[in-house]
């Protein structure tokens, strides 16, 4: 998308919510992207935009205002099957909004679709700082402590939970992240949390 | 007894002296102004010409040492202690959060890419930015 529409005044941003540049390396090596491909091991972006898991997209305008908060998007179709999102939908958008051809929310619908944190969302993240800070300083147990309590403080943050288990020395894509994702399933919640579809 | 103390926030970390222990921490205001930036006066705690009274009840002040705990709770501000490695983390306000993302101004932020260079979102004033966040895990 960022080759496309890189004439229009546009850039694609990617921030890596990793604990390291080398967790994010090889995908970003690989896809050898012309964009920024920042790393954000403090979660700094999650923190100030309130996002709970990946992959979050904001679309920020040329006066830097936030035209599209927080949404869910992918760029292929390949686990549709598990999340039902299509992939061309936001891009088409994503591209008539660029090139001028269509407007993206107006101010009042984008506050509205804001989805603000909580006093414990915050306190969820300020447990997370601690346990990474002490985890950089090999205090593990004390760091696995203060990340298992921040997955309990905010439940739906996956930043945290699934984000935090590399940090612990959990795979992430093993038996303990399907076994969450379940018990959070059957509990009635969705994993991703896209804006409503009028929007997409 | 005072000894060694980190103090972390969102864009800082600080080392200042503290009393720890009973799960609680102690520290003078002068380490507060120093780490924090809020100043105890005789109107509260001020910052950038903003001061916050500090309410007989809410147990801010203990002699002349102030309680992280009840400072942060006064500011309303997360807090995360853990007292056996004398490390805090004293995070955004819920409020502060939510009043930024409703005002619709992209916070701004300054990130390395792999090799370590900084990137800031403001260098993209006067662009369309598609951000997008993932991660591999």
């Amino acid at each position: 998308m960022h080759e496309e529409l890189r004439g229009h005044g546009f850039t694609v941003i990617s921030v890596a919510e990793d604990r390291g540049a080398d967790d994010a390396r090889p995908w970003i090596e690989a896809a050898k992207p012309t964009h920024p491909s920042l790393i954000d091991p403090l979660h700094t972006v999650a923190d100030l935009y309130n996002m709970v898991n990946v992959p979050t997209v904001v679309w920020i305008d040329e006066r830097g205002r936030i035209v599209r908060p927080n949404d869910v998007a992918f760029g292929s179709d390949m686990f549709k099957a598990i999340h039902g999102i299509e992939a061309e939908k936001h891009k088409a958008a994503l591209r008539a909004w660029v090139r001028g051809e269509a407007q993206a929310l107006p101010p009042q619908r984008a506050r509205d679709l804001t989805r603000p944190p909580t006093e414990q969302d915050q306190l969820a993240r300020a447990e997370f700082g601690l346990g990474f800070w002490l985890h950089a300083r090999g205090y593990e147990e004390a760091a696995g402590r203060h990340l298992v309590r921040a997955g309990e403080l905010a439940p739906h943050d996956f930043t945290i939970r699934r984000g935090s288990m590399p940090i612990r020395g959990i795979n992430s894509m093993g038996p303990e992240f399907f076994k969450m994702a379940q018990e959070w399933a059957a509990q009635g919640h969705p994993y991703y949390l896209p804006l409503p579809e009028e929007e997409a | 007894m005072s000894e060694p103390f980190t103090l972390i926030e969102p864009a800082r970390v600080s080392e200042v002296q503290a009393e720890a222990g009973d799960g609680r921490v102690l520290l003078d205001a002068g380490a507060v102004h120093r780490a924090l930036g809020w100043e105890l006066k005789p109107e509260g705690f001020c910052r950038d010409g903003a001061c916050v009274p500090i309410p007989r009840e809410a147990e801010v002040l203990d002699g002349g040492a102030v309680d992280l705990a009840a400072f942060a709770a006064l500011l309303r501000r997360p807090l995360a202690i853990d007292i056996e490695r004398r490390a805090a983390y004293l995070g955004a306000a819920a409020d502060e959060r939510a009043e930024a993302l409703r005002s619709l101004e992209a916070p701004g932020f300054t990130l390395p890419d792999l090799d370590g260079r900084p990137h800031a979102l403001a260098e993209h004033r006067g662009e369309k930015v598609f951000l997008v966040a993932w991660a591999s895990w």
